[in-house]
């Protein structure tokens, strides 16, 4: 049976999380919901917002994880987005990135289209599914605290790992501003990939 | 004796530092494929899907690590979505190579009819692309392509014509 039970709120776990990297962590936020409480829990030069492309935030993560493996990495994902691309859990399975977490962000439903149910309504478990793609580090967390402890784990631990939130359908306080070019320039120079004498 | 056509692709990716080569799997492709595992120097592996892919050396190359993805015909045809609002809007240097199937010889219906999707599809997205049609033409195309993706910070396709790797061809006489 899974540990799962227990609703908690989208923005503050994100608050919880960001308030815990310390060494220029990079964080890919999925679309929609997912990018805005990431954006509404303060902006980092090491965070990546998607405003599109769903389902691409473990992938977008991956090649990250990939290109500088001393940097820790987390995607943050929706319900909705991680069942457009399941696939790509076994891909992950397969590399092994010791950098990399995957946080599955699971309110039952499209919230920004009008809260209506996945298609996982019938009772599909994503730490179940993620396990059979061979994440073995894959856990529901139980509540706030547990969270707060997995994070912690995934920022000294081997990965990848996969942590499971069961969450409320509160919506995020703010919005992402949206300036794709913008956004890629801040992150590559979070990243320390690019450097320019424009002012950023 | 002259190269082959993979042995010059290798050869021109390398020259450009392109290193991070997720694809999902194509017949004509094999060559290629082969000699970039063969090779240490790229980080080669078969993605689920050709989306997945496109993020993943999307997220590479933002990252300093440059990528080709390699998929045919039928797999560029699912990627309208994901090239419009990722390497598009965000100006990635994401590559692709498409090994072109469904014309000049092809025998599943089904692939000729996505082939003509490909290039109203790449001329919507306003995507630079070129198609590969002869060995002498090959190295020069390829490196051009990625350097001016690279320096201009934009997507750019590839297209592996039949006149350039043979093809696939049918493996039954046509009949009726």
């Amino acid at each position: 049976m899974s540990d799962n039970t227990h609703r908690m709120n989208r923005f503050d776990l994100m608050q919880r999380m960001v308030a815990r990297l310390r060494h220029e962590e990079a964080v890919i936020g999925g679309i929609g919901h997912t990018n805005f409480d990431l954006w509404s829990a303060g902006h980092r030069p090491q965070n990546f917002y998607m405003l599109g492309s769903m389902g691409l935030a473990v992938p977008i993560a991956l090649g990250v994880a990939l290109a500088q493996p001393q940097r820790r990495v987390f995607a943050l994902e929706g319900d909705g987005s991680i069942l457009m691309q399941l696939g790509c859990l076994t891909t992950v399975a397969t590399l092994r990135p010791r950098n990399l977490t995957i946080l599955v962000m699971d309110n039952g439903s499209y919230q920004i289209t009008g809260g209506q149910p996945t298609p996982a309504a019938g009772g599909a478990d994503y730490v179940a599914i993620a396990r059979g793609c061979g994440l073995a580090n894959s856990v529901w967390a139980k509540d706030e605290t547990d969270f707060e402890r997995l994070v912690e784990e995934s920022l000294v631990g081997e990965g990848p790992n996969l942590i499971g939130l069961k969450l409320d359908d509160q919506k995020p306080p703010t919005q992402t501003e949206r300036d794709p070019a913008q956004i890629r320039d801040r992150f590559m120079r979070g990243l320390g990939v690019k450097k320019s004498k424009l002012p950023g | 004796m002259s190269q082959e056509w993979h042995e010059i692709v290798v050869e021109a990716l390398k020259a450009n530092d392109i290193r991070l080569i997720p694809y999902v799997p194509d017949n004509v492709l094999k060559p290629l494929i082969a000699a970039i595992h063969a090779d240490p120097f790229f980080t080669a592996f078969t993605a689920a899907r050709e989306e997945e892919a496109v993020g993943i050396v999307a997220g590479g190359a933002m990252a300093g690590m440059r990528g080709m993805v390699l998929m045919q015909t039928s797999g560029f045809a699912t990627l309208a979505n994901v090239l419009a609002s990722l390497p598009c809007a965000y100006q990635i240097p994401v590559l692709l190579m498409v090994s072109e199937r469904g014309t000049l010889g092809e025998f599943n219906t089904g692939q000729a009819a996505v082939w003509r999707t490909m290039r109203p599809t790449l001329e919507a997205l306003g995507m630079e692309y070129h198609v590969i049609t002869r060995l002498d033409e090959c190295g020069f195309i390829v490196d051009r392509t990625v350097k001016q993706a690279l320096l201009t910070q934009q997507p750019a396709a590839l297209i592996l014509s039949p006149l350039l790797t043979g093809g696939k061809i049918s493996p039954v006489k046509a009949r009726g």
